[in-house]
């Protein structure tokens, strides 16, 4: 049951082990992508597994949609690997159950899933959020966060309960049929993760950007644009979704914002680095931060546009000191509209 | 009209003296377990003259008098056992000097800690104290008066008592002396080089004396601070841990807690380091430095530094710490009440799991953890149980625990700290015969009447 659907023959047939060979934690030839690959593949012991700091991006490598990062966690935990130590998987694994408070609720479209970040619901207001209902808590998680603590079996157990959940005490009542989902994660479990192992989906997944674009469209005698220089932080979980992100251009175009072509934006993004201090990658996750940030800086961003809020409290500081402005995609679409 | 009262009126004024029914219920007990006892008097000095013409009155009348500061010792030290005058220092609460380049302050002994704190911060930006997490109302003498410690008592030479750099005392026969360097010369710099007598106030309890005034260090205060948190299961590595943060000589404070709650909580300990430093490279190097002595750990993945969301840094970095207090509600009634024992480093293990046999025996929650004192010289362990004032069985299940609590601090080779009647009578029953002894001479002595804070310190009270 829940089984990944990931075929060996589809990577047989590949001839650029993308998935390898455009990572950017780990140095690969062909020869060895390939080799190390098939150690993958078959169960075998190899460096991929301890090396991989879970960035998610060989999903959104892979020209097959083969699942070569799903197939890590897999293998990770059939291994007993830990990428980060037991007592900190532990307790987050904990923090984050379920507590079983949910009750049937009448909301009305659109429907905004504000995943677990109750200190988040202050940004669901004004004409951009006009009439909306939000959801949030440990009820509605879409767990997927831990694929970087290498548990699928996590999210295996827990995603079906929460997709109930919000089906049967939310939507379905309520006659809903679609589900705004404010972070990439919970969009990225609901159209990549779930698909990947066979748990199906009742309603229909919309991300917030797509969701902001058409508001502003709505809105657009109102909006009086930033003229502003931005850095766009894209998040690890938008690797699922890549066909996303052409959103982020079209809603700065929206607003009047320029996305600075930076060496780390698009297929290059790096990790904002939280998940790397989890995994006690300390060096790894300062070099990174740093080469993030200057290039930002370099290449004349005033401000920084995040969307997941773990991303901006990781980096939200360093951005300050490097005196650029952080700032959540929701937030600046606020301001565009003078809210 | 009351004669006494009377004579307490002439020397404070009428609005500064008390013997109203709900005053004397108001200063009969405190936030704590330990059980009521009204004072005849309430009465708040202004001077040190007039603590002096009290104490003459109260030799005269030959009636008790409890030093009081913000009262909130928790274990019933300023409860007036044998009733008399509760001395509230509340009013001699003036900032008198600070000398910033020779790093003291010297205060009234009513000052209260947080009162000192927002003073350097706005006069003397660059100066702190060491600040116990206790509320901020509690003063500067009641805090060194019994052997206090706070956050900087790791980095900053241990014991609040041991930060004194002077004090003005008046003895219990109303002669007023000046202990340390300003005995001899106006500066309060320290109390070498001359015989040292604070020793003779300090950890009493207020049996021999009363504090009019105390010099304590100042420290510099680093434009950054920042932690990290040092997730383990298993306890017995916590010394090995604390042993080696210690010795990085990087960090301010180094404190751990316990909890079972919340439930991601239960189980691990949590090492709190708090880092202070002037420049962004000064702190990475401070932080790198310290995650460098406990590699071999985080590698194992049996334990690691825990990334902790901005808002709850701001949280355990705060000076004084206000979860203990939120903890006090953890049982609705508002009150809990802690064994704060003073215990070799490498005790830790022993007594964590006391605490956890003991809160479990008595069927209580509990709240554990500590701070490190000195440069790894010793521990302060604290066993927290929370209790609902309403419900009396509640408060009889914390009674037993702390005394439970007491019984293993001491069994395990430390020593409750600021400990209530009945723990001090423990402590008194363990020690060297000759010390305890010792003890009475020196205060028969200082005190012939026995009238400061009778009942403390006493193996029959
Ligand atoms: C939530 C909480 C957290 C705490 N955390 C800490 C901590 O981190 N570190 C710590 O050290 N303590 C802590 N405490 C314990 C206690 O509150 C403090 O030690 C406090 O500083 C005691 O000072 P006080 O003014 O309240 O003293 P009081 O309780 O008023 O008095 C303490 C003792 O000193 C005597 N005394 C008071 N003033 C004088 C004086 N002028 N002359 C002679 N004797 C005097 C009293 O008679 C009594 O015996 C905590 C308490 C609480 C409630
Ligand atoms: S996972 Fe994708 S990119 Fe990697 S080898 Fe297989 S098919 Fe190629
Ligand atoms: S998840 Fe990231 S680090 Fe891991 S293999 Fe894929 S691209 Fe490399």
């Amino acid at each position: 049951m829940n089984d990944l659907k990931f075929s060996p023959d589809v990577c047989a047939k590949c001839d650029t082990y993308d998935c390898l060979m455009k990572c950017q934690y780990m140095d690969f030839d062909l020869e060895s992508a390939k080799e190390e690959r098939w150690k993958l593949i078959r169960g075998e012991d190899t460096r991929i597994l301890y090396d991989c700091v879970t960035c998610y991006a060989c999903e959104e490598y892979c020209p097959y949609n083969n699942h070569p990062f799903y197939l890590i966690v897999e293998r990770q935990e059939e291994k007993g690997i830990h990428p980060v130590p037991k007592p900190i998987e532990k307790s987050q694994i904990r923090a984050m159950a379920p507590r079983g408070e949910i009750t049937p609720m009448k909301v009305h479209a659109p429907v905004i899933n504000m995943c677990y970040f109750p200190m988040m619901l202050g940004t669901i207001r004004g004409k951009l959020f006009e009439g909306a209902s939000a959801i949030v808590g440990s009820d509605i998680f879409c767990n997927l966060m831990y694929l970087h603590f290498a548990r699928n079996s996590v999210i295996k157990e827990r995603l079906p309960r929460m997709i109930e959940n919000i089906q049967k005490n939310y939507l379905e009542p309520s006659g809903v049929k679609e589900l705004i989902c404010y972070h990439d994660e919970c969009y990225g479990t609901y159209t990549s993760w779930a698909p990947a192992f066979d748990i199906k989906v009742p309603f229909k997944p919309i991300h917030l950007f797509e969701y902001l674009y058409n508001r502003l469209l709505e809105l657009k005698t109102e909006i009086k644009p930033l003229n502003l220089k931005v850095a766009y932080q894209r998040p690890c979980s938008n690797r699922l979704s890549p066909e996303i992100d052409h959103f982020v251009d079209d809603i700065f175009s929206l607003i009047g914002v320029e996305r600075v072509e930076r060496k780390y934006d698009h297929e290059n993004a790096l990790c904002c680095g939280g998940v790397f201090e989890a995994q006690q990658k300390f060096d790894l996750m300062e070099q990174n931060q740093t080469r993030n940030v200057d290039d930002m800086k370099e290449h004349g961003a005033t401000h920084c546009v995040f969307n997941c809020p773990f991303c901006f409290w990781t980096l939200s500081d360093l951005v300050s000191q490097k005196g650029m402005t952080p700032i959540m995609m929701s937030d600046l679409c606020h301001q565009a509209l003078g809210e | 009209m009351d004669r006494i009262f009377e004579r307490l009126s002439d020397i404070v004024g009428s609005d500064y003296v008390s013997n109203a029914a709900e005053e004397r219920f108001i200063y009969s007990r405190d936030p704590g377990v330990q059980r009521p006892h009204e004072p005849d008097y309430v009465v708040l000095p202004n001077t040190t003259e007039e603590v002096q013409k009290i104490v003459l009155l109260a030799n005269e009348e030959k009636i008790p008098v409890v030093p009081l500061g913000g009262g909130l010792v928790l274990s019933g030290l300023s409860i007036p056992l044998k009733g008399g005058i509760v001395l509230d220092m509340k009013r001699m609460n003036r900032i008198i000097e600070v000398n910033e380049k020779s790093h003291y302050a010297v205060v009234e002994a009513g000052t209260a800690m947080g009162m000192l704190s927002a003073y350097l911060a706005k006069h003397y930006p660059t100066l702190k104290n060491s600040l116990p997490d206790a509320p901020p109302v509690a003063t500067v003498a009641g805090n060194v008066m019994i052997h206090g410690s706070g956050h900087l008592s790791q980095s900053e030479g241990g014991f609040h008592s041991e930060m004194v750099t002077g004090l003005e005392v008046v003895l219990p026969t109303g002669k007023v002396v000046k202990l340390g360097s300003c005995s001899t010369v106006p500066y309060w710099f320290s109390r070498a080089p001359l015989p040292d007598l604070a020793g003779l106030f300090l950890g009493w309890n207020g049996t021999t004396g009363i504090i009019t005034k105390v010099g304590i260090k100042l420290y510099p205060r680093p434009l950054l601070n920042d932690g990290l948190m040092f997730l383990t299961e298993d306890v017995d590595t916590v010394p090995d841990i604390m042993f080696r943060i210690v010795n990085t000589e990087m960090c301010e404070d180094l404190t751990f807690f316990i909890t079972p709650k919340p439930a991601m909580f239960e189980g691990f300990q949590m090492t709190i380091i708090s880092i202070t430093a002037n420049s962004d490279k000064e702190m990475r190097l401070k932080k790198e430095i310290i995650r460098d002595t406990l590699k071999d750990y985080y590698e194992s993945k049996e334990a690691g530094f825990v990334p902790i969301p901005k808002e709850m840094k701001a949280f355990l970095l705060e000076a004084p710490q206000k979860n203990l207090s939120a903890f006090a509600d953890v049982r609705k009634g508002g009150g809990f009440e802690y064994v704060g024992a003073i215990i070799p480093v490498e005790k830790i293990p022993d007594a964590y799991r006391a605490g956890l046999e003991i809160s479990a025996r008595n069927g209580i929650t509990y709240s554990l953890g500590g701070r490190m004192i000195g440069r790894g010289h010793s521990f302060m362990f604290y066993f927290a149980y929370p209790f609902n004032r309403a419900d009396e069985d509640d408060m009889n299940r914390v009674r037993q625990a702390l005394d439970d609590t007491n019984h293993a601090a001491l069994k395990m080779g430390g020593i409750p700290w600021k400990a209530e009647v009945s723990g001090q009578q423990l402590i008194l029953k363990q020690m060297w015969p000759a010390t305890y002894e010792f003890m009475q001479e020196i205060r028969g002595l200082l005190d012939p009447n026995g009238i400061m804070n009778p009942g403390n310190w006493e193996v029959n009270p």
